[in-house]
């Protein structure tokens, strides 16, 4: 396994001198600079989400993005006279991604600086040099998937449900049936290759082993008896949150071991991870199998252990690189009422009549 | 801090998500996975609450299921804690 250069998920832009030519405070006719349309547009096409970190009146800052047409291309906008490093720290909170993500474009020394120094992380750059910013590699992904180019529409979706939940009084149990979510599990298609591949680069936090394969390595996988790759989508009421997942179960030995499981940290409070896991055990216990999950430490995927953990998957043996976990099936949740899953992972038996009848 | 009063505390803190109506009829030995669907983002929530609000520390990896899936439980496993403090 290599190791990328990390790509940048977020940038933050400056408004004044940066994004136009002016100070708005001083002067209501700023003009946006020639060349910004095009590297936004291009940004948002590559899946990068873009913010804004200004010091100025929130509403006066807004109406001229307004009146450029180009307000929509900004989520979390922070803009008021804090500082700007408070201004990225809670761009990053919003958007739940790591802070070695994010690109942070000021015209002045001193706010790249005093961005730098509160989160070192942070690439900064100067304003003069977004024009050579598309070369770079860390602004180009590796490729670009239906869900990449869709990717700021469904954190507007995310946006929504947020301040909806946020209002909600009552238990959560409640807020999750008001979703109305359908998740769907599927065997991966060839179309479905390049999103696995994202998903393995850019989960970290729900992720139980960081491991990452080439394109061949998962078209082997795909088509073979040695292999489940599965992907999972999920729905709601708000709209379409994509290709939130993968399961990866190795089938050999008689086994079934869950080599991969992946969430997007876009699903975190959804509760998702510990359905797809009881719906694997269900399966697993139906078609007499014994289930067992790799599981590799990271300093970030904390609530992966915790999640393996609640579904009762206990350590069974440490090996040198990662640790063995083993499930009893002590205790197997139904499924709540507040979800709708829809599954093309069947009991293994099914599974052979398949493959004889074709 | 006495059993009684982190048996309260904790009792609130289900009731927050599993709605106060169940909670309210939930014994001290009944697995209050019969009260709903419980996800890591429950176990989550019910670990940051318990350090916060009893000054302890969890470890992720004690978080086995067995030592938290009744009131009863979890109250030991709290009392235990603070005596150790």
């Amino acid at each position: 396994m290599s190791k990328k250069t990390k790509k940048i998920k977020c940038v933050i832009w400056d408004l004044d001198n940066t994004l136009w030519d002016g100070v708005l405070v001083e002067d209501e006719e700023v003009t946006l600079k020639s060349y910004i349309l095009d590297v936004m547009q291009e940004l948002d096409h590559r899946g990068i989400l873009q913010s804004i970190s200004s010091k100025n009146n929130y509403e006066d800052a807004m109406m001229k993005l307004e009146a450029f047409g180009i307000k929509e291309y900004f989520l979390y906008p922070q803009i008021s006279w804090s500082s700007k490093s408070q201004a990225v720290q809670e761009i990053i909170r919003c958007l739940n991604i790591g802070a070695d993500t994010i690109a942070f474009i000021d015209d002045q020394h001193f706010e790249r600086d005093e961005v730098k120094s509160a989160v070192p992380e942070v690439a900064c750059f100067d304003a003069c040099e977004v024009v050579n910013l598309l070369k770079k590699d860390m602004f180009n992904p590796d490729f670009i998937t239906k869900d990449t180019m869709r990717r700021r529409e469904m954190y507007q979706a995310d946006y929504k449900r947020k301040k909806v939940e946020d209002a909600y009084q009552g238990p959560h149990e409640d807020f999750l049936a008001s979703l109305d979510m359908h998740i769907h599990i599927a065997y991966a298609r060839d179309s479905d290759l390049d999103r696995v591949i994202e998903l393995t680069e850019r989960t970290n936090q729900l992720n139980t082993t960081g491991y990452t394969y080439s394109y061949e390595q998962l078209k082997a996988m795909q088509n073979s008896d040695t292999h489940k790759l599965l992907i999972v989508g999920l729905d709601d009421k708000y709209g379409t949150y994509g290709k939130i997942g993968i399961i990866l179960i190795d089938t050999r030995m008689d086994r079934w071991t869950l080599e991969l499981f992946i969430m997007s940290c876009r699903v975190m409070s959804r509760g998702i991870g510990t359905i797809l896991l009881n719906h694997i055990m269900e399966v697993a216990y139906r078609s007499n199998m014994a289930l067992y999950a790799k599981f590799i430490t990271t300093s970030k995927n904390k609530m992966m252990q915790l999640t393996y953990n609640l579904a009762g998957f206990k350590i069974f043996e440490k090996k040198d690189d990662y640790i063995l976990m083993h499930n009893d099936f002590g205790h197997i949740q139904k499924m709540p009422d507040y979800v709708k899953l829809l599954s093309e992972l069947e009991v293994y038996e099914d599974d052979q009549i398949r493959r004889k009848h074709g | 801090m006495n059993r009684d009063v982190i048996r309260t505390k904790i009792k609130t803190f289900l009731g927050k998500f599993f709605g106060e109506k169940g909670v309210e009829s939930l014994g001290d030995d009944d697995n209050f996975f019969e009260l709903g669907f419980v996800n890591s983002l429950f176990a989550m929530q019910l670990i940051t609450f318990i350090e916060s609000e009893f000054d302890v520390t969890i470890d992720v990896a004690e978080l086995n299921m067995d030592n938290f899936n009744t009131l009863h439980k979890i109250v030991d496993t709290i009392d235990k804690k603070i005596s150790q403090r």
